[in-house]
């Protein structure tokens, strides 16, 4: 059944090849842990995938019950919480999840580092991961303001007078983050929501797309 | 030769373990997100709360609208929310509790709503035409008769709960 299904599919649109060429491909002998357990290193940067796709998904489901305001932003994670069913795995998920994810791209630039895996003609690929990097903790920087309390309220004043910190324009900085010269408040709420949300997600797909295609153009780097 | 054909092969069999272990670790993280998703649907319905409206002795054959306010908690979200009913005494001295949303759009409709039907309830969106009991009048806009509420008497006053819609008119 699913065979015809995909052969009805396939004969129309021919979409074999274009799987094959995303899935089906060599894993080179020093890059497989069969072989030499060492290899476990090249794991990381799957996993860190991995743990962004959980990320993404476990986001997505959040957003049904959240609410990027400063009444009910935190009334709405409690309720999540303590009323809907699974609501402390989802949003157990999408905490810890932020921690890992960290961990794992972390590890994974060492790797990359210390296996020299970033020289020519690898530059690109490395300025592309540095910047997905700091995608990613921007992503928990904006992500820790919404269950809007305490912790999360100062923890993004510490950001904001950070930001202040920049000579020039640190003060247009600080009050293009917040929203107001003064006030971290409902604006900033709201701001940081859509930026974590929908602008960084929008930034890290499309470097990650970057990431990947170079990746499959060059190769991965030979054994040390 | 056919023996051969029913072995499984190290390629397919890699192919089945993957796919079986995909699908657990997707299972299991998509589980819990699609069961927090669904948890309205599945979140039993509170029985219906019946809220003191107004004293027995006040009511009488000519359909007269009380309004009353309920706590409705909504989540995260508590407030209060006026509702309305048109009750009277009909000619068993029962007592006949109507919602007032229309049949036809949800409008709200009122009792001798236009001089030329003094004895019915009328809606002014589109003219929908109800008996004193409730039923619609044929050729307007509604379809059915006014719901009506769940009632009690307690100590003599009058309990409403929530509006039941009836059968066909």
């Amino acid at each position: 059944m699913l065979q015809k299904i995909y052969d009805w599919v396939d004969e129309r649109f021919d979409i074999t090849p274009m799987w094959r060429d995303i899935a089906d491909h060599e894993v080179p002998e020093h890059v497989n842990p069969a072989h030499h357990f060492s290899a476990f290193v090249y794991c990381f940067g799957g996993l860190t995938f991995f743990v962004t796709v959980i990320q993404v998904l476990s986001g997505m489901f959040l957003t049904m019950y959240y609410v990027p305001d400063i009444e009910n932003a935190w009334r709405s994670v409690y309720y999540l919480q303590t009323e809907v069913a699974h609501g402390q795995i989802v949003r157990g998920m999408h905490h810890w999840g932020a921690s890992v994810v960290i961990v794992m791209l972390f590890l994974h630039t060492l790797r990359v580092f210390f296996q020299g895996a970033y020289k020519k003609p690898r530059e690109l690929n490395w300025m592309v991961g540095v910047l997905l990097f700091f995608v990613m903790l921007a992503l928990g920087l904006t992500g820790y303001l919404l269950p809007w309390d305490n912790k999360a309220y100062f923890a993004s004043v510490v950001t904001l007078q950070i930001a202040e910190g920049v000579p020039f324009i640190g003060e247009f900085a600080k009050t293009l983050l917040s929203g107001d010269p003064s006030i971290v408040g409902a604006q900033t709420l709201t701001r940081f929501f859509a930026i974590h949300v929908f602008f960084l997600p929008a930034a890290l797909f499309v470097l990650m797309a970057i990431h990947f295609i170079l990746i499959r153009k060059q190769g991965i780097s030979g054994p040390l | 030769m056919s023996e051969k054909k029913n072995e499984v092969s190290r390629r397919q069999f890699l192919n089945y373990t993957l796919t079986g272990v995909g699908g657990f670790m997707a299972a299991g993280i998509l589980a819990p997100m699609v069961r927090f998703a669904i948890d309205p649907v599945l979140k039993a319905t509170s029985g219906s709360e019946m809220s003191p409206v107004v004293d027995v002795s006040e009511l009488s054959n000519e359909p007269q609208r009380f309004d009353w306010t309920i706590e409705q908690v909504d989540a995260w979200y508590t407030s209060d929310v006026t509702k309305s009913a048109w009750v009277y005494l009909d000619d068993n001295d029962e007592i006949v509790a109507l919602s007032p949303v229309c049949k036809h759009l949800g409008c709200a409709v009122n009792w001798a709503g236009n001089s030329d039907y003094p004895d019915q309830f009328f809606c002014p969106c589109h003219d929908g035409r109800y008996y004193k009991d409730g039923t619609n009048v044929p050729n307007t806009p509604p379809d059915a008769p006014l719901d009506e509420f769940e009632l009690e008497v307690k100590d003599g006053t009058l309990y409403l709960g929530n509006p039941k819609p009836r059968g066909e008119a």
